[in-house]
């Protein structure tokens, strides 16, 4: 097993390098983990203005004044870009996975340190960087979270489509370029560091799914970095990548000969690999924390490693159905429509198979486990509006309204979101050495689950209805101003589950200082680390290297001394 | 706890499939050919849908609550899984999932492919921001010229779309903000985009087509009822997306000739 060179020196001890500047990848874990933390607040306050601008167009705010058109696209644009990136990807990749990837392998660190170290600050410039286009001339940008070319393409094609939009751009290309360094990483990682005894099938799902994902990075990111220096080039050097002749209010602009669907298909080429680089991680740690807390080994351990190999394998094919409606030829939609089809499978083996882990278990209810169980149920709601936006000709009627909106907040948004909070809960013992507030916890989950399905699922009648997204008021088409008191509802809906979320940030920082001690196993988990102080030591097992010989998830295991066997306990005949 | 979160499971299962049933809020009334096809996929994935939905939010329900951890519980089972039951709902979703595909796809063909009818009705449609404009080839059959050059969005009518009056085919071309159609005849609609990318969306009429700058696409669509339907446009395009908005008016074969000819007549 190779060792980082850096490991073998004590633990940094001046604050800049311990806390700010460090190597350390469980410190690391946490900056992003922070770093997420406050970009899913800052995304969220942004939401929670554009619910109360459809309501109350003419409201005056404190802080913000009125929300004109352009300025509920800013927000839309910037909510939308701020989640994908700097919170769904952020957190629980860059957070969890980096402090708890190299742990359960039972490796002292990252393969890469000082890499890490600088993927880290490199993800933070590009949060400064998309910030800072709230404050330029213009504004941020209106031309959404997708950009598409021309309107993403031309500064007078709109407000905010001047600095603010090249601030987008290049905030996004930092983004790729700190991913691309971090998937490297987990790659090499994953691969090279294990203990001896941790063969790729006893590896916890948890690890399997950071690693699937930071595959997917590697492969998607560098096309969407391509993209947006293309994007940049149209805008400032007078390139026709994705432009062709256009007349923007009577203007000729500069531009011939380019393809704006060329800018979808290197988008989605993009976007849609991201769909699962959100969700992936969250498979892993709800399937952790289900079997941990249905005291039952995983069912279908290998169905679940392929399940989640064939999402990532197909899940670079089907980008185009994001364009059943774009002008692309119509032949390749049924190409990419059976491939997206395809794709539904292994979601739904994986989803058996959660079902199957708990069926005859002894479930303990401590909050991870509400959370993982809430992530299950989102799964299933938001999976299954999929093969109606598979079909191209269901997409008819169906693409750009709220059924989207209401399809991927649910799946890609909400579900990824209660990955994260089942792994805030489930590891925050180990990574702060106390526990949370369970009261607080549960009260936590039980608002947020049904405030989300109160704000998401009506989003799907009102796209069967017909209500088109991105609209900044509903004033202007008689069949959609009808179907404002859902809108209404939806909202109250938000700013009650907006407001819920002060609870999960008044117990995490109170638990930080407060909460009772941690013990090193708090939850009687199987995996390696919780063979290992808490929190654990700088080189992360205290100069012991593990050594493993069962399999991840040892429950219930017949004559047994206890319920559990840890994988780094003595071999013995009756696991795996 | 398992108790509070079988009811709370159960109820968003149950009041939102309510919602579904009753059809609160639905697809619009249908009003051309495509309407009953396209409805009728939906319809048959709905039901499937929604059966999987609900069996797999109650049982999840009803799984936590009964194998909630309680004293007088047997010993959980080992067990690592089972090969069969894995294969079994593979396959089965599999051929559920791809079988439903299947089935939409003739509509989605016979949209897509098949020429527009003979003597079907000629539109062109032109997004910008943010109006939609509609162009009918008059007697002749063919629309005339165009140039960007001479694209003036402020005058509105031909002059927004840059109709060249010097081409002898752009003489009987009639440009309107309203778009009038015949009830029960094919229309050829070719639509086209000057500026962004802009989306031409009549949900009665289950008609979606993005028009693009750069591309004409070529679509066709039969209306089947008389009345006026509402265009949205379904691609952000601008600040003013949400007040694109046009009308479709669908009358009878009589009411259009006398329509065409009379904005004939005012363009003499």
């Amino acid at each position: 097993m190779a060792t980082p060179a850096s490991v073998h020196a004590h633990a940094p001890q001046g604050f800049i390098r311990k806390y700010i500047f460090s190597l350390d990848h469980k410190v690391i874990g946490i900056q992003y983990f922070f770093l997420a933390l406050t970009a899913v607040f800052v995304g969220m306050f942004l939401s929670l203005l554009m619910r109360i601008h459809l309501i109350w167009p003419a409201a005056v705010l404190p802080l913000v004044g009125e929300i004109k058109p352009e300025t509920y696209l800013s927000l839309l644009t910037m909510h939308g870009t701020i989640m994908v990136f700097f919170v769904l990807t952020t957190a629980p990749q860059g957070g969890f996975g980096n402090y708890f990837l190299p742990i359960q392998i039972g490796a002292p660190d990252m393969a890469f340190p000082v890499l890490n170290m600088l993927s880290f600050w490199t993800t933070f410039v590009g949060f400064v960087v998309i910030i800072a286009a709230f404050f330029v001339t213009g504004g941020a940008p209106l031309h959404g979270w997708t950009g598409y070319t021309p309107l993403s393409a031309l500064p007078s094609a709109g407000p905010g489509e001047q600095l603010g939009a090249d601030l987008w751009i290049a905030s996004i290309a930092i983004f790729c370029i700190a991913s691309l360094m971090g998937a490297l990483n987990f790659i090499t990682t994953t691969l090279d560091l294990r203990a001896k005894g941790m063969t790729m099938m006893r590896m916890p799902l948890t690890v399997w799914s950071w690693f699937i994902t930071a595959i997917l990075g590697l492969l998607a990111f560098g096309v969407l970095l391509s993209a947006g220096i293309l994007l940049l080039m149209d805008r400032n050097l007078g390139t026709s990548f994705y432009v062709p002749l256009v007349v923007v209010n009577g203007q000729i602009m500069g531009h011939k000969g380019g393809s704006p669907l060329l800018w979808q298909h290197l988008f989605w080429f993009f976007g849609h690999p991201e769909v699962y680089i959100a969700i992936l991680p969250g498979m892993g740690v709800a399937s952790q924390v289900l079997s941990t807390f249905s005291r039952k080994p995983i069912f279908g351990y290998r169905a679940m490693v392929y399940a989640m190999l064939s999402i990532g394998f197909f899940g670079f094919m089907v980008w185009g159905h994001h364009m059943f409606m774009s002008g692309m030829s119509p032949y390749s939609a049924f190409a990419f429509s059976i491939l997206t089809m395809c794709i539904g499978v292994p979601s739904a083996i994986k989803t058996f198979n959660w079902l199957g882990t708990m069926y005859k278990g002894r479930i303990r209810f401590h909050t991870p486990m509400l959370y993982a169980i809430g992530f299950v149920s989102l799964f299933v709601s938001g999976g299954l509006s999929g093969p109606f936006l598979a079909q191209p000709v269901l997409d008819i009627q169906l693409h750009d309204t709220y059924f989207v909106v209401g399809h991927f907040h649910l799946i890609m948004g909400v579900a990824a979101i209660f990955g994260i909070f089942a792994a805030t809960y489930y590891w925050f013992p180990k990574m702060f050495g106390r526990m949370m507030n369970e009261p607080m916890g549960k009260l936590h989950f039980f608002l947020t689950l049904a405030g989300t399905y109160a704000i998401f699922m009506p989003m799907h009648y009102l796209g069967m209805a017909g209500q088109t997204r991105r609209y900044s008021q509903f004033t202007e088409v008689a069949y959609q101003q009808k179907l404002l008191p859902l809108q209404t509802f939806m909202t109250y809906a938000a700013i009650i589950t907006i407001a819920a979320q002060f609870i999960f940030v008044i117990n995490l920082f109170w638990s930080m200082f407060k909460g009772p001690k941690a013990s090193d196993n708090p939850w009687e988990s199987t995996t390696l680390e919780w063979t290992t102080a808490t929190p654990p030591p700088h080189d992360n097992f205290g100069g012991v290297t593990p050594v493993v010989h069962h399999g991840p998830y040892e429950y219930g295991v017949p004559g047994a001394p206890r319920d559990y066997v840890m994988q780094t306990d003595p071999a013995n005949s009756t696991t795996h | 706890m398992g108790l509070a979160l079988l009811v709370l499971i159960w109820l968003i299962t149950l009041a939102s499939t309510y919602f579904f049933v009753a059809k609160t809020w639905w697809l619009p009334v249908g009003a051309s050919s495509a309407a009953g096809w396209i409805d009728h996929q939906f319809a048959l994935t709905f039901v499937i849908m929604g059966i999987v939905f609900v069996a797999a939010q109650l049982s999840l329900g009803y799984i936590v609550w009964k194998y909630r951890d309680r004293p007088s519980r047997a010993p959980v089972e080992y067990s690592h899984g089972n090969t069969t039951l894995e294969v079994v709902w593979t396959i089965l979703t599999a051929v559920l999932f791809i079988g439903l595909n299947l089935m939409g796809s003739s509509v989605w063909a016979s949209q897509r492919f098949d020429a527009a009818e003979a003597g079907a009705v000629q539109v062109e449609v032109t997004g910008m921001q943010f109006a939609w404009y509609f162009r009918y080839p008059g007697p002749d059959g063919k629309y005339g010229a165009t140039s960007p050059k001479l694209m003036d969005p402020s005058a509105g009518g031909e002059a927004a779309v840059g109709l060249n009056p010097s081409d002898p085919a752009a003489k009987d071309d009639v440009v309107t903000g309203t778009m009038f159609l015949p009830v029960n005849r094919d229309v050829d609609v070719s639509l086209r985009a000057v500026d962004v990318i802009h989306s031409f969306f009549v949900p009665s009429l289950r008609f979606k087509q993005d028009t693009v700058p750069g591309l004409n696409i070529h679509m066709h669509f039969k209306p089947t009822a008389i009345g006026e339907y509402e265009i949205a446009c379904a691609e952000l395009c601008g600040l003013g997306h949400y007040k694109m908005h046009g009308m479709v008016h669908v009358v009878s074969q009589d009411d259009f000739d006398k329509w065409i000819a009379a904005r004939e007549a005012e363009k003499q």
